[in-house]
């Protein structure tokens, strides 16, 4: 008994290492979305550069889509663009919410580099992104058929994010939801 | 060497300025105790971009929403929990500087009162264990040795 105790500091020792071990491979930048499983957050906004028509969250459900929070100040966006637009052309339907931003700048935007969304949604005071707990721009969005969010991607949505991450989750989705 | 204390003071004046400068937007409350709990809340919600800022300290953007919608909603006359609740529902537990109390955070919010406990215990152990020992009066046997000892002794141990 007297034996085993001297180890005592050392058995410490190795349970606090392990734990500090574990939180190097950890980000601290990393958020969970509070929103997962959870249907998209109700809103009715324009649709840009459409002369003031409006929608509803109604209008992103479906299919299995990404919903894409971009922003013309924001310089990942621009990152991220040429992808979302391959993307888009292989047949993923891609929501955009215009977030902060300009409708001016946005439509300039989208005719100079290419429009990947079937439409975007203008979130000009940014309530829409509050209420789907956007913290910063790019963000993206999996929501399934049925409208509910099933991943979040915080960051440039680029080759690698895709094939390792996006893709698997969208064809698990897509292979759920087929009504077959 | 004045003038020199002069520009040091007029420096660290500026510093304070530039400080202040730094509080962002001011919004008005009719009501005191809104006000207060105004403070309250933007110091215990977390930002979520800059992570390691209450709401109250950061100037990133979504921090300065979420102080725009904190103060809507007080005004709208929300109670704390639901503004809580709303922060939550949006953002995770993650925005509570004083997380709530559950199976996840228990650990937490017990783990300082269990080391407390431990760490008295360990000390009374030990205090206790050494002043029995240093209680106990010396054997016949020990007293022996001992004046022996003292009357081997040279007389003088000078150096």
């Amino acid at each position: 008994m007297k034996r085993l105790k001297l180890f005592l500091p050392l058995a410490l020792f190795l349970v606090l290492a392990g734990f500090l071990f574990r939180g190097l491979s950890l980000d601290p930048q990393a958020l969970p979305s509070a929103l997962i499983d959870r249907p998209l957050p109700r809103f009715e906004l324009a649709v840009l550069g459409d002369g003031g028509k409006t929608v509803t969250e109604a209008a992103m459900v479906g299919e299995v889509a990404l919903v894409n929070i971009w922003a013309t100040w924001c310089a990942s966006c621009r990152v991220e663009h040429p992808f979302l637009t391959e993307l888009a052309r292989s047949g993923l339907p891609i929501f955009g919410i215009n977030y902060k931003d300009e409708d001016d700048k946005a439509l300039g935007w989208l005719a100079q580099l290419g429009n990947p969304y079937r439409f975007s949604v203008v979130d000009r005071e940014g309530l829409l992104g509050l209420d789907l707990g956007v913290y910063g721009a790019p963000e993206t969005y999996v929501v399934d058929a049925r409208g509910v969010i099933r991943y979040r991607h915080v960051g440039v949505v680029n080759e690698a994010v895709w094939q390792n991450t996006l893709q698997p989750i969208v064809a698990e989705l897509r292979r759920t939801s087929d009504p077959s | 060497m004045n003038g020199m204390i002069r520009r040091v003071l007029a420096l660290s004046l500026l510093a304070v300025a530039m400080a202040t400068h730094a509080v962002i937007e001011t919004y008005e409350f009719d009501d005191p105790s809104l006000q207060t709990r105004f403070k309250v809340l933007a110091a215990e919600l977390r930002c979520p971009k800059c992570q390691n800022q209450n709401i109250a300290d950061s100037n990133a953007p979504i921090a300065a929403d979420l102080r725009k919608q904190l103060h809507a909603q007080l005004h709208a006359g929300a109670s704390d929990t639901e503004i809580v609740d709303y922060m939550v529902s949006r953002y995770g537990e993650f925005v509570l500087y004083r997380p709530r109390m559950n199976s996840v955070t228990a650990a937490l919010w017990l783990a300082p009162a269990i080391l407390l406990l431990l760490a008295t215990a360990v000390v009374l152990l030990s205090v206790r264990r050494r002043t029995k020992s240093a209680g106990s009066p010396l054997t016949p046997e020990e007293r022996s040795t001992l004046d022996a000892m003292l009357r081997d002794q040279p007389e003088t141990d000078d150096v």
